[in-house]
């Protein structure tokens, strides 16, 4: 019998060898006459386990890793095809207490299915959702969308449907879905796995937002640093052509969608929508005012949808499984599940898909296992380089958007940065500021100069020179970037400047 | 008046049925749904500080000064990007919103240089003023922090420099450059702190900058200043005048230091213009000062003579005597005068009467003759008006976009940049023209049609568009029904319906394909907004008058006339060509077009002037040259025209003037007309005049005197003096008495007065009882003439074809930097940008010819031969040569031809065939006046009959689709109103001798000219 192997393409396993373990499990079988089967699938997301091989046994997949090439003969002498226990294994991987207890829904397939198998898509519940979408009006979609309660996933929160609705009711020949796929955020990567890992669901999700608001074409803005989404999106775009997911009648539904990439040029703010849009246009990545609102004036002065990749991907499930089943996860107004992103100075990294309201001190410590240096954890960035600094003792705060923000933090992107004890807050402030001052458009007055200033006096304050005025003209600054600025990248710059000043207030007066 | 400073709104006004009432600080205002809060403050008289923000720009929301609080609205947000909602309160002050904005503005200062006092922009800096209104007092950052104080200054383009260490980022000059000029020379490069102003990454100079001035205009600091401003200093005073370039009329500020003008600046609410400018407005004015000016009156006996310099009154006298004895001698009609399109209204009604009063015969004719003569006969014949149909903001309404044979970005590029603009907002665009010029493709523009067809063969392809419309029954029945005349829309459809006409059989003469032909003519047709712009690529050519008339037809046949947004529209070449043409200098018409045949008309100028007039018209200026070449014509008064340099077949005009006893030369410089003059009065620049032009939208746009006159004299004064001198008094205390004499005596400017323009800025003619204010729309609901009338227009291909000896076609036309024959902007910096005439030559052609890019070739033609450099150029199909003609050395009209519209004499100097060779001689022509005396080439001048013989036959030949008896009858119409009486003689007795030279039907209605009615 042929055994199917597992081994992930996703490029946070490739990074750590997984190309070789893969080049090697074929090598070792040729060799030992052993027909298996190789599957290229994406990542399970426990990241510290990379490369992580799975071996399908009547029990389930079994889990080895990490493995590297080196060890490919042992696995095979270990008999790992019959899901044996060796000093590799980790057991049945959806027993892994790490995983079993997520509430995988936008990434429920993401790690099991292989990536382009349109077949093994729908064999996991894959286009249940476009078919039920197909078969409701523009408005029915919208209201399923709406009722499940989804919010942006990008950052801001802003109600999926709503968007949504607006465009529908836009009057227009042309109207456009821009996925937003610039994932830029310091330690963050749930797009990119997701791109990598379960294409067809962006493209699903897409084509479903598509029908919603009447657009005919969709774009997918990738950033180029990740080569492979890229090239997984592009392979999946043309399996999908070719199914006819996309096209000119899409599932035999009758309606209209295709979808093309387009490929950022570095630019952090070009994750800001307006920006993504004057991009995408073929523009400097440049900030629009608003209003107009994209979902009126958007690519090219079309109606356009812009949503993240994890809010698009998100919606496929929601349509196959009804508002009520997603609604019914969450706390507060943040409904649903939240695909969080363990990074930094972390034992256990990588992805915890958990209803919101689940606490950072449970993500931290419970999923993340504290500091990978075993020092004790001083610090948690939340979401994002613009996103607040919790000190060790603030970890209680529920993951959810409103909490967060009574917390003088915000969701961001879901990415959650442990810092241990041995870090610098002050230049963790000064930090923020060149990282604005690097990535600013250089638009508004108050992020392109502000910016730079704010470095200038971030180190007079930690050279002593002028200490109690300039932390105060810090202050001003803040408080002037906050309301002063064009977009979320100079308003909240201040974010992270302002909580190490408000936790850490000992490393400004070293 | 002091300086006049435009207020700044912020944002630009919006237009909406609906409004909103808004209370800003406790004021209520209602405004146009759309309109920022920003604005509406500035209307309720509470302007918000700002600096990225004006009101010819679309808001940007970057300089964060302009921030407000909203009831019900978090944060702060900015007024200019947000659009008033009904009900809305607002606070433009606050303390936190003054502690933002002065927070704004520390960070500004800290990287800026702090040298108000000596700064080339003090007393005229939004920054500087910013400061001052949000109260900074300290710059808490200091001065020491990462800068731009270092950055260097780019002083490339000779009339602006841009100082990029006083630049504060606000991008209005990249905006400006994108929405307003179109060009899109300018951008920010870098990000961040590191973001600035760049002009493509190279100088101003070498970057697709077309210093327009634009930017300029928009910046808020020193940044992008007039190097006249840092060399002299802020001007003081500000006198409204308009620009005397071309026929779009720009208004501008001329700001003034004392006598001495500084800048000009294009005023907002110029109604051509609304704030734009280009290269020649807004820069080049130095002309007026050049050394090369003649101020005093010069006289000699002969041109081979010194100038001897005279006083006026010596000068006048000398002139008078002259005039005198060769009337004496050899009959009245023996002398005559040109107008000048370049001249005020007044300066040529006076000039007419002059001719028509005190010479006593109607020997008037206007440089227009040589380029918009056949928009007059066409838009008279089919509308009723001798004008186009539309003011310039009707472009902003027009769905699709018609250009025929214009190059708008080049020769009327504030227009230009207008329809640019409506053109990136989505209007279809359709080029008619063999060149491939910047409209068909350039940035963020494409035309939709590009028909490139060979030149001269614009009638055809007018009519296969017409041919397609018709006959897919996609025309406007309901216009043709209602508007238009039955019977000659009838006779005209049976015309247009033959196969002749039908875009497989065009295809084959203009080399168009049909299928192209087809898409443009449905898509014009479909509109719903179509409208026609065009220029001299269709009016000088043999069929000139046919295509005037054939889009006039299109026009029609689409019901797109009578609206905004549509109609037919010439893009005049000089700033009064429109004018020139409405005071009456045709020599068959009075001011308003009304033939000197029509008695009551007639008595009525009799009566007022005090003079008996002639009833028959008099010489065209092609018939006045001819006729000097033959001795029956030999003294002429020309006012600011250099006819040597710019009418066709130089050598034909210079011996023709060379011929004369007397010519009269009124010019600013001693062109290349005046080489041959006897007696040159000094004329006036437009800084110095005091009057008014007409533009291409029939605007009535004052000119205003910013400096006293240079020679002491205004130019209708000089014309009333040697009135005086030649015994006919003619007296007006000021041009304001000159135009009220013009309104009492023309119906279409009854209501114009100079206090009256004065009041209301301008005003489109007509202006009369029932147009007080003017008439931005023609032919509302009904045409001039009553029913619009279709005329049929067979195409006759010109005689001018490419031969084995001449193979190529060579048309002309201009750039953006310099101006016709460029007497003026050659005497500016203009020529950084343009210093000769270039041959443009498809490389397949160049390559068969050995021509290499940059090198000199000889050009030409069976009349003529110069030599010019070569350009390899994609913007000209293989077998077409095209030339500017903007140096006198370069000679291009040696090379043009004879012949000329059939209806209008106005020269074909769109079509020579022409042929290219490689040269080692370099430079052109030299002096084109020293070409006069010598001839150039072996093949025999028409004489002066021959040419009657062709004109009469060419006539005849555009009318062979008319019945024999309709045709003999139109033909001996036409002689009658345009012909003098002594052509019609010569003809009638070369007809006698040789009937045989003329087609039956020019014999049969040259026998029905009654010869006793018009002697």
């Amino acid at each position: 019998m042929t055994v199917s192997v597992y081994v992930p393409s996703d490029s946070a396993a490739t990074s750590v060898g997984a190309n070789a373990v893969a080049k090697a499990i074929v090598a070792e079988s040729t060799q030992r006459n052993l027909e298996i089967k190789l599957v290229r699938n994406g990542s399970r997301g426990l990241l510290w386990l990379e490369p992580l091989v799975e071996v399908a046994t009547a029990e389930g997949r079994v889990g080895y890793g990490p493995v590297t090439a080196a060890d490919v003969a042992a696995l095979f002498d270990s008999d790992f095809l019959t899901g044996a226990d060796n000093i590799f294994s980790v057991g049945l991987v959806d027993k892994i207490p790490w995983l079993a207890d997520q509430q995988r829904v936008t990434f429920s397939r993401v790690g099991v299915i292989d990536p382009l198998d349109i077949s093994d898509y729908e064999a996991h519940g894959g286009l249940v959702g476009l078919r039920v979408a197909i078969a409701l009006d523009q408005s029915a979609i919208v209201d399923e969308v709406l009722a499940s309660g989804l919010r942006g996933r990008g950052g801001a929160g802003f109600p999926a449907a709503i968007k949504w609705r607006t465009v529908m009711d836009a009057s227009s020949d042309q109207k456009y879905v821009c996925c937003n796929a610039d994932e830029g955020d310091s330690g963050t990567f749930a797009d990119r796995m997701l791109m990598e890992g379960d294409p067809f669901t962006l493209i699903e999700g897409m084509t479903i937002a598509g029908i919603a608001g009447g657009a005919t074409k969709g774009l997918i803005y990738i950033r180029s640093e990740y080569p492979d989404a890229i090239t997984t999106m592009k392979a999946a775009l043309l399996s999908a052509r070719e199914y006819g997911l996309l096209g000119a009648d899409v599932l035999g539904g009758g309606k209209t969608f295709d979808i093309s990439i387009r490929v950022g040029a570095g630019s952090y703010v070009c994750g800001e929508e307006t920006a993504m849009l004057e991009s995408l246009e073929g523009k400097r990545g440049m900030v629009r005012a608003k209003p107009p609102i994209p979902a009126l004036h958007g690519l090219f002065g079309a109606p356009t949808i812009v949503n993240n990749v994890l809010t698009l991907a998100t919606v496929p499930m929601i349509m196959a499984q009804g508002a009520a089943a997603y609604q019914a996860l969450g706390s507060d107004r943040s409904r649903g599940t939240q695909v969080f992103q363990l990074a930094g100075n972390i034992a256990r990294g990588g992805i915890v898909e958990r209803a919101f309201g689940i606490s950072l001190h449970a993500l931290v410590h419970t999923y993340g296992g504290g500091t990978s240096s075993g020092r004790p954890v001083r610090s948690v960035q939340v979401g994002g380089p613009l996103g607040a600094y919790f000190p060790a003792s603030g970890l209680d705060v529920a993951m959810d958007y409103e909490a967060l923000i009574a917390a003088g933090g915000m969701l961001g992107h879901g990415g959650i940065v442990v810092f241990d004890d041995s870090v610098d807050m002050a230049q963790q402030a000064r930090f923020a500021m060149e990282f604005c001052a690097k990535e600013s458009c250089g638009k508004c007055t108050s992020c392109r100069v502000g910016s730079v200033r704010g470095v200038e006096v971030i180190d007079k304050v930690m050279n002593n020179i002028d200490r109690t005025a300039n932390l105060d003209l810090l202050t001003d600054l803040c408080d002037l970037m906050t309301y002063g600025s064009l977009c979320a990248m100079g308003g909240l710059t201040p974010m992270p400047v302002l909580s190490a000043l408000r936790e850490f207030p000992e490393d400004f007066q070293k | 008046m002091t300086i006049m400073r435009e207020l700044d709104y912020g944002t630009p006004s919006k237009t909406a049925d609906v409004t909103v009432a808004v209370e800003i600080d406790g004021h209520r205002v209602s405004v146009p749904v759309g309109t920022s809060v920003l604005r509406a403050a500035s209307e309720a008289g509470i302007p918000v500080p700002k600096l990225c923000a004006t009101d010819s720009l679309e808001p940007f929301g970057s300089c964060r000064l302009c921030l407000v609080e909203i009831d019900g609205k978090k944060g702060t947000p900015a007024s200019c990007t947000t659009p008033c909602e009904d009900g809305m309160r607002v606070h433009t002050t606050s303390p936190k919103i003054d502690r933002l904005r002065r927070g704004v503005m520390e960070l500004y200062i800290s990287d800026h240089p702090l040298d108000c006092l000596t700064c080339p922009a003090n007393g005229d800096c939004e920054l500087q003023d910013m400061a001052g209104v949000v109260g900074l007092r300290d710059v808490r950052y200091g001065y020491a922090g990462e800068n731009h104080l270092d950055a260097p200054t780019d002083d490339s383009n000779p009339y602006f420099s841009f100082d990029e260490s006083k630049c504060i980022v606000c991008s209005r000059c990249v905006r400006a450059c994108s929405e307003v000029q179109g060009t899109f020379a300018l951008t920010i490069e870098g990000r961040g702190f590191n973001s600035k102003v760049s002009p493509g990454g190279l100088n101003f100079l070498e970057s697709e900058c077309v210093s327009c001035g634009a930017c300029v205009q928009a910046c808020p600091t020193s940044t992008l200043q007039e190097k006249a401003v840092i060399q002299l200093g802020m001007p003081t005073r500000t006198v409204l005048t308009t620009c005397a370039y071309c026929g779009v009329g720009c208004t501008f500020k001329a700001e003034m230091r004392g006598d001495e003008l500084v800048r000009m600046v294009p005023y907002k609410d110029g109604g051509a213009n609304e704030g734009h400018s280009c290269v020649k407005g807004r820069f080049a004015f130095g002309y007026a000062s050049h050394p090369d000016r003649v101020l005093n009156p010069m006289i000699r006996e002969s041109i081979a003579d010194p100038w001897l310099e005279v006083t006026w009154d010596e000068a006048i006298g000398y002139a008078a005597k002259k005039l005198k004895a060769i009337q004496a001698k050899h009959g009245v009609d023996s002398i005559g005068g040109i107008t000048s399109s370049r001249c005020t209204n007044e300066d040529v009604y006076v000039v007419q009467k002059l001719v028509r009063a005190a010479f006593g015969n109607n020997n008037v004719d206007t440089c227009a003759r040589v380029c918009h003569s056949p928009t007059g006969y066409g838009l008279k014949q089919t509308f009723g008006t001798s004008a186009g149909t539309q003011d310039f903001k009707s472009v902003d309404e027009a769905d699709v976009i018609l250009v025929i044979g214009a190059n708008p970005t080049e020769a009327h590029p504030v227009f230009g940049s207008r329809m640019k603009r409506r053109l990136r907002a989505g209007a279809k665009l359709i080029v008619i023209d063999p060149r491939r010029t910047d409209l068909v493709r350039s940035p963020h523009i494409e035309a939709d049609y590009h028909l490139q067809l060979q030149p001269g063969t614009n009638v055809a392809v007018v009519n296969a568009l017409a041919h397609v419309i018709f006959t897919e029954g996609l025309f406007d029945e309901a216009f043709v029904a209602s508007r238009c005349n039955d019977e000659s829309f009838a006779a005209w459809a049976e015309f247009i319906n033959l196969p002749e006409n039908s875009p497989e059989s065009v295809a084959k003469q203009s080399g168009v394909p049909a299928e192209e032909m087809k898409g443009a003519a449905r898509l014009y047709a479909a509109g719903p907004n179509s409208a026609i712009y065009y220029g001299l690529g269709v009016t000088e050519h043999s069929q000139g008058s046919t295509m005037v008339m054939g889009m006039a037809n299109l026009a029609m046949l689409t019901g797109n006339v009578g609206r905004v947004g549509v109609g037919v529209n010439p893009l005049r070449g000089q700033n009064n060509v429109q004018g020139s043409c409405d005071m009456g200098s045709f020599p068959h018409e009075f001011t308003g077009y009304r033939h000197v045949s029509d008695d009551t008309v007639r008595e009525q100028f009799e009566t007022l002037w005090g003079r008996e007039l002639q009833s028959a018209p008099g010489l065209r200026i092609p018939n006045m040259l001819d006729a000097a070449v033959v001795g029956s014509f030999r003294g002429i008064y020309i006012q600011g025209e250099d006819i040597a340099q710019s009418d066709p077949n130089t050598t034909h005009v210079t011996a023709a003037l060379a011929a004369m006893e007397l010519v009269i030369v009124q010019d600013l410089f001693i062109n290349e007309t005046a080489a041959f003059a006897h007696v040159f009065l000094p004329g006036t620049s437009f800084l110095e005049k005091d009057g008014t032009f007409t533009n291409a939208e029939r605007r009535i746009n004052r000119v205003r005197p910013i400096m006293a006159s240079r020679t002491g004299k205004s130019e209708w004064e000089v014309t009333c003096d040697l009135a005086k001198a030649l015994g006919y008094p003619m007296h007006y205390n000021n041009a304001s008495e000159i135009m009220d004499e013009i309104a009492q005596i023309t119906p279409t400017f009854a209501g114009v007065s100079f206090a009256k323009l004065d009041e209301l800025g301008s005003i489109q003619w007509p202006c009369n009882a029932a147009h007080p204010e003017g008439t931005p729309t023609m032919h509302v609901g009904a045409f001039t003439r009553g029913e619009g009338r279709f005329i049929e227009t067979p195409y006759v291909p010109t005689p001018e074809r490419s031969t084995r000896r001449y193979p190529l076609l060579l048309t002309t036309g201009r750039s953006v930097s310099q101006y016709n024959v460029g007497a003026q902007t050659r005497r500016t910096a203009n020529v950084v940008w343009q210093s000769e005439d270039f041959l443009d030559i498809h490389e397949s052609d160049a390559e068969l010819r050995g021509v290499v890019d940059g090198t000199w070739v000889e050009l030409a033609s069976r009349v003529g031969k110069t030599r010019l450099r070569a350009r390899i150029s994609e913007r000209v199909p293989p077998g077409v040569v095209y030339t500017t003609f903007h140096f006198p050395v370069s000679g291009a009209n040696v090379v043009t031809t004879e012949f000329s519209d059939w209806a209008t004499n106005c020269p074909e100097y769109k079509v020579t065939a022409v042929e290219v060779r490689p040269t080692l001689e370099a430079g052109g022509v030299a002096s084109a006046h020293e070409l006069g005396l010598e001839e150039l080439h072996t093949e025999v001048h028409e004489d002066a009959t021959a040419t009657l013989v062709r004109m009469a036959n060419e006539i005849t030949s555009n009318s062979t689709h008319l019945h024999q008896l309709a045709a003999i009858e139109a033909v001996s119409t036409h002689l009658r109103m345009f012909w003098t009486p002594q052509m019609i003689e010569d003809l009638t007795t070369y007809a006698q001798a040789h009937p045989e030279g003329l087609q039956d039907v020019a014999l049969a209605a040259l026998g029905q000219v009654p010869m006793a009615a018009v002697i």
